[in-house]
């Protein structure tokens, strides 16, 4: 048997979910053996999914979070070597999940938990300040783009408060009190060493988004207000700029700092 | 500087106490797939880590020995990586784990053919043009007869070294476990193991099946290295001298200080042998 098909027979038995007595290596298979291989290569795929979704594993437990876990390995197993990005879809697939059907913030808790890994692990890069800022020209600075730090993500859920539920469920404190059923927002920055987040408005919400896609602070200010009528523009480019929400601030024709 | 000795696992929860250690001969291994990142504070603080104590990469996903060249992508993150952290060994898997796309986290066997030989022994070529440094090769833990070997493992791997140059990991802890499961002599093994060649051994602990017991030991590095081992050790060392040392434990993992009186073990074994060869 040439090595190419060794692997391939291989391959395909780790994940069967049953045993083909007529497959090749059906004997090599069958041997009890066998079984340390498949079960090593779950349980470091169902870790990995433990350790990079947290707050989900804690809201449903760790027996439904390992069996839903199971599930999505079997459909969709790592692509990549480094274990730390498996699980882009497991968002996806919880909201299509039955079993979870009960539970229908539970996907957009896994999102925040994607979140948080992609902000843990993004490039570092200095922190644009306010004092970065002084000096600058107002009408500069209405065409000029803030640009987003990489370890920023932000996310804005207008049914269920999913940053509370997040929060309350990412740390080792019992969550305080009773949390109020409305539309929340979420900022998570990595302003020093330590991942952060905080609570962000739809207007701030869609001032980054704009940001994000390469608009001018002007632009970003509009969208914002288009969003949310009451939203002080100005007063959510100083707080996003505090929370260390932007790296850059660049010039527009030359895409350099300022 | 101190020469290695006897180092350990650089596990998170133990960063802080690894950064103060003041252990002569200390060092430090972690698997590169788990620092593959662009930024942030897993990063930094490897390279506290570093900046203090010798650090090995011992990668785990290479895939060294499947039917087609190593990912260039991995290959440039693993050199970029080590162009970062200067680390003091790099060292692989006689494995397989990736395959059409799909990522298996375990350590795959495959029949030891000339096929497979030549295949492997290409793909440490890459690896150590890749990364521009000498790569070491680890002995698996066996759980299954395969039918179909050309060649015996101590042939295979003496082979492999002659073809790339490459060195060799040597796992004591695999060849007890791999020795038990198949039912050949780890002693023998050890004594015939190419000894020039072996750049780093590991020590690890091991467990039995839950349903099979005793008729299979799987290598679980979730406990302390079994008294046998450390015979087999001692057995090594005493035919090819102190080399660098590794306890590796990655599951149910006891405090540092627990760890750090397990190493001092090795430590002492491995710096008795260099002071009697000075």
């Amino acid at each position: 048997m040439s090595l190419a098909a060794f692997q391939d027979a291989f391959a395909h038995a780790l994940l069967a979910s049953r045993e083909d007595a007529r497959a090749p290596l059906a004997s090599l298979v069958a041997q009890p053996a066998f079984a340390v291989y498949r079960n090593t290569v779950m349980k470091s795929c169902v870790d990995a999914l433990e350790a990079n979704f947290p707050a989900v594993a804690r809201l449903v437990g760790e027996a439904w979070f390992r069996a839903a876990a199971a599930e999505y390995v079997a459909g969709e197993p790592p692509r990549e070597p480094s274990l730390l990005a498996y699980g882009a879809t497991f968002p996806a697939f919880l909201a299509g999940f039955a079993p979870a059907a009960e539970l229908p913030y539970l996907a957009d808790v896994a999102r925040l938990d994607r979140c948080w890994s992609e902000s843990h692990v993004a490039a570092d890069a200095p922190v644009l300040r306010a004092q970065d800022l002084v000096g600058v020209d107002t009408a500069v600075l209405a065409d000029a783009k803030l640009e987003p730090h990489p370890a920023a993500r932000w996310a804005f859920f207008a049914d269920a408060p999913i940053r509370s539920i997040w929060s309350a469920n990412r740390g080792t404190e019992a969550p305080e009190g009773e949390i109020a059923w409305r539309g929340e927002g979420v900022l998570l920055t990595r302003p020093d060493s330590a991942v952060v987040w905080g609570a962000l408005d739809a207007g701030a919400c869609t001032f980054l988004d704009e940001c994000a896609r390469g608009g001018s602070v002007a632009a970003a200010m509009d969208a914002a207000l288009a969003a949310d009528g009451d939203a002080d523009p100005a007063r959510i480019a100083a707080t996003l700029i505090d929370a260390g929400a932007f790296a850059r601030l660049v010039a527009p024709a030359t895409d350099r700092a300022l | 500087m101190n020469p290695l000795t006897a180092g350990l696992g650089l596990k998170p929860q133990h960063y802080e106490e690894a950064l103060a250690c003041p252990a002569a001969g200390l060092w430090f291994e972690v698997h590169p797939e788990n620092y593959l990142v662009d930024g942030g504070p897993r990063l930094r603080c490897l390279e506290a880590i570093r900046a203090r104590h010798p650090v090995a990469l011992h990668g785990v996903a290479l895939s060294l020995a499947a039917d087609h060249p190593p990912d260039d992508a991995h290959l440039a993150r693993l050199r970029a990586l080590a162009v970062r952290i200067e680390p003091a060994i790099v060292s692989e898997h006689l494995a397989w784990s990736a395959w059409r796309g799909a990522y298996y986290p375990d350590l795959l066997p495959f029949p030891r053919t000339s096929e497979a030989l030549a295949r492997i022994a290409a793909n440490v070529g890459i690896a150590q043009d890749a990364l521009g440094c000498r790569i070491a090769i680890e002995n698996p833990s066996h759980y299954l007869s395969i039918e179909g070997h050309d060649w015996d493992e101590i042939a295979f791997l003496g082979e492999l070294v002659r073809r790339t140059g490459c060195g060799l990991l040597l796992d004591v802890n695999n060849v007890h476990v791999s020795a038990a499961n198949l039912g050949f002599d780890a002693g023998a093994y050890i004594d015939a193991f190419p000894g020039e060649a072996v750049v780093e051994v590991h020590l690890a602990g091991h467990s039995r099946d839950p349903l099979l017991g005793d008729a299979l030991l799987v290598d679980s590095h979730d406990a302390p290295v079994a008294e046998a081992v450390w015979a087999l050790h001692e057995r090594l060392v005493a035919r090819i001298g102190a080399r660098p040392t590794l306890i590796e434990r990655d599951d149910r993992l006891p405090l540092f200080g627990e760890l750090l009186s397990e190493r001092e073990r090795a430590h002492r074994a491995l710096a008795f042998d260099l002071a009697e060869a000075a």
